[in-house]
């Protein structure tokens, strides 16, 4: 049997003294869709920078493929897991493809010359996030989506095992984040990779997610398949917000919607609403 | 076929190759020409030794201009260098290779070192060498253990650090009434006048393996432009490879002023200069500006000596009133 992709037991991290995860544990089994929801604040961040190993957890540990991340160098990590950050720096006028190619750092020499080789898995990365055409073009000139698909681009030439992607749809339109979910859902079922994803639209981890975890306070309010965690108790519990909930026209996956106020006093009194 | 289309090695081995000539001519027009004027024939048979023995152009060319050229070229070098490093370290482009306070500590140490009557070398430059060290030391100790706002107060602690030793450096100045003060004010501008063969050859072997450090960690240099958290994914050691880059370009800065002086302007103009025409790779602009540097601190002193028929002018005047144009030239023209 093969160990989960990612482990994380009894996990407490703070920021000082204020607490951000507190004794949490999840387990992503390999080649799994995962998504982290939850309120601003929950800790989904730090979540993921701890399973990158980028901050050091207080207690607990965090294991991937049965491995202590805090035992991986960094090189040794970043050959198996990518990430791809909520900023990144746009200023500097690296190309497109330039950028690409930093994606093969942590498996060239440490004279840090590429192989044609790597040349090839950065054209074909750039090719799969359909960014080919962009590849002489200087970073400052992107938009938003080109740029988070030539990020993706550059993860994807890692080849890691284990991609991490921190509200990679925050500033795409519809259809760059349709665009951008297929994509990683392509990634795990075509080349088996496990994705994490941090994500704040309750409908496209719905649509999306093999497995959600729902976040408050650091602490997991429910864990497990959508239907399961996408329930109004839960929502309302950890958001602090009424929603409606029915079912997915495309399917039986829940439809979440949130309820501007004007909607919450009669004649439309949602707690009555949810009676029926 | 444009520039950024070509592969890495073609630019590499262009950057090499125009910039290795520049430094040939900039090296050859140095040691030609001076204040013992000669007919290129003349100095051509003394720049490659055919010329008759005991012949006085060949001992100045030689002896005297030489080392000097020699030196201004390892200088420049280092000075882009450093520049080059702590703009891509700090991530602010108008850091210098002095930012930590290497200069300030170093000219403190010189100036003690001239008050006290010591010889130029070794007194006067191991001692600015000690005091840019020291004050390099207290900028680490003071930021320490900070690992969020390491840049914002390492820059803070530099601008402190400076500014307290100019302070000094001024009180030292101002109680200071007889010929040494002549010494002072030119070895703050910049001075490269007391250059000998020994101190040259020394120099090459203090600074070539720092040269040979930074050029290895290129590739981790472009990852930390993109951010440190970045470069932490991409798996390079953030921490200990900038703690590397800190101390390795501070020392070979300190190296460099403690026989140089001040000399102002080339690690701000230089690296700006080659980013602009080559673009963001250190792959490419760390031989850039060791070459282009070096060349241009060797234009810069030719012409400081060709300048003043008598007598010296420190080249840190050439150096800012050169520098200090072309960088607001080359801002306007960037935006």
């Amino acid at each position: 049997m093969t160990p989960p992709a990612v482990l994380v037991k009894h996990l407490q991290v703070s920021y000082g003294r204020q607490p951000v995860l507190r004794d949490l544990s999840i387990e992503v089994p390999e080649g799994a869709f995962f998504i982290i929801i939850g309120p601003n604040s929950s800790g989904k961040t730090t979540l993921l920078r701890a399973i990158a190993g980028a901050v050091k957890p207080q207690q607990g540990q965090v294991e991937i493929w049965g491995a202590l991340v805090s035992h991986f160098s960094k090189k040794a990590l970043a050959r198996i897991v990518a990430v791809v950050p909520q900023r990144v720096a746009t200023d500097i006028p690296f190309t497109v493809r330039e950028v690409v190619l930093m994606g093969r750092s942590p498996h060239v020499g440490w004279m840090g010359l590429e192989q044609p080789r790597d040349l090839e898995l950065a054209e074909e990365a750039m090719t799969f996030t359909n960014v080919a055409h962009l590849a002489q073009r200087p970073l400052p000139e992107l938009s938003g989506g080109e740029l988070q698909r030539v990020i993706i681009a550059r993860a994807i030439c890692q080849q890691p095992r284990l991609l991490l992607l921190d509200e990679p749809t925050a500033a795409l339109d519809p259809a760059h984040q349709i665009n951008l979910m297929d994509l990683m859902a392509q990634l795990q079922q075509e080349r088996g990779l496990t994705v994490v994803m941090v994500s704040h639209d309750l409908n496209l981890a719905a649509m999306y997610g093999e497995q959600l975890l729902l976040l408050k306070e650091g602490k997991t309010v429910q864990s497990g398949r959508p239907a399961d965690v996408l329930t109004y108790e839960l929502l309302e519990q950890a958001y602090g917000c009424p929603v409606l909930l029915d079912t997915n026209p495309l399917g039986q996956v829940p439809r979440i919607t949130l309820v501007p106020k004007r909607f919450l006093g009669p004649p439309f009194l949602i707690h009555e609403a949810r009676r029926k | 076929m444009s520039w950024s289309s070509l592969s890495l090695g073609r630019r590499w081995l262009w950057v090499i190759l125009v910039g290795g000539l520049l430094l040939t001519l900039s090296l050859a027009l140095g040691m030609c020409l001076g204040s013992t004027p000669a007919g290129w024939r003349r100095n051509l048979a003394a720049l490659l030794g055919r010329s008759e023995p005991r012949d006085i152009l060949t001992t100045i060319i030689w002896r005297i201009r030489w080392p000097r050229a020699l030196m201004a070229g390892l200088v420049g070098a280092t000075l882009s260098l450093g520049g080059l490093v702590f703009q891509a370290l700090l991530r602010n482009p108008l850091a210098d290779p002095y930012i930590l306070g290497v200069s300030g500590g170093s000219a403190v140490g010189a100036i003690l070192g001239l008050l006290a009557g010591l010889a130029p070398f070794p007194g006067v430059a191991l001692l600015a060498f000690l005091g840019s060290m020291g004050t390099l030391l207290l900028v680490l100790v003071i930021t320490t253990g900070e690992p969020g706002g390491r840049k914002g107060s390492l820059l803070l602690s530099g601008v402190m650090v400076n500014a307290f030793c100019s302070a000094v450096i001024i009180f030292l100045v101002s109680i200071t009434q007889d010929v040494r003060l002549h010494n002072m004010l030119y070895w703050l501008m910049g001075d490269l006048s007391m250059s000998s063969p020994d101190h040259v050859t020394l120099l090459i072997y203090l600074l070539a393996p720092c040269f040979l450090v930074i050029l290895c960690l290129a590739r981790p240099l472009n990852l930390l432009l993109m951010g440190e958290e970045t470069a932490l994914y991409l798996g390079l050691n953030v921490a200990v490879t900038s703690r590397v880059l800190l101390i390795v370009t501070s020392l070979m800065v300190s190296l460099a002023v403690g026989q140089s002086g001040l000399v102002g302007f080339v690690g701000l103009v230089v690296p700006h200069l080659f980013r602009l025409l080559l673009g963001p790779d250190h792959r490419l602009l760390i031989p850039a500006c060791l070459l282009g540097g070096g060349s241009y601190l060797i234009l810069c002193d030719l012409v400081s000596r060709v300048l003043s028929s008598q007598g010296e002018m420190p080249v840190g005047v050439i150096t800012a009133m050169v520098g200090a144009p072309l960088f607001v030239l080359l801002l306007m023209r960037s935006r």
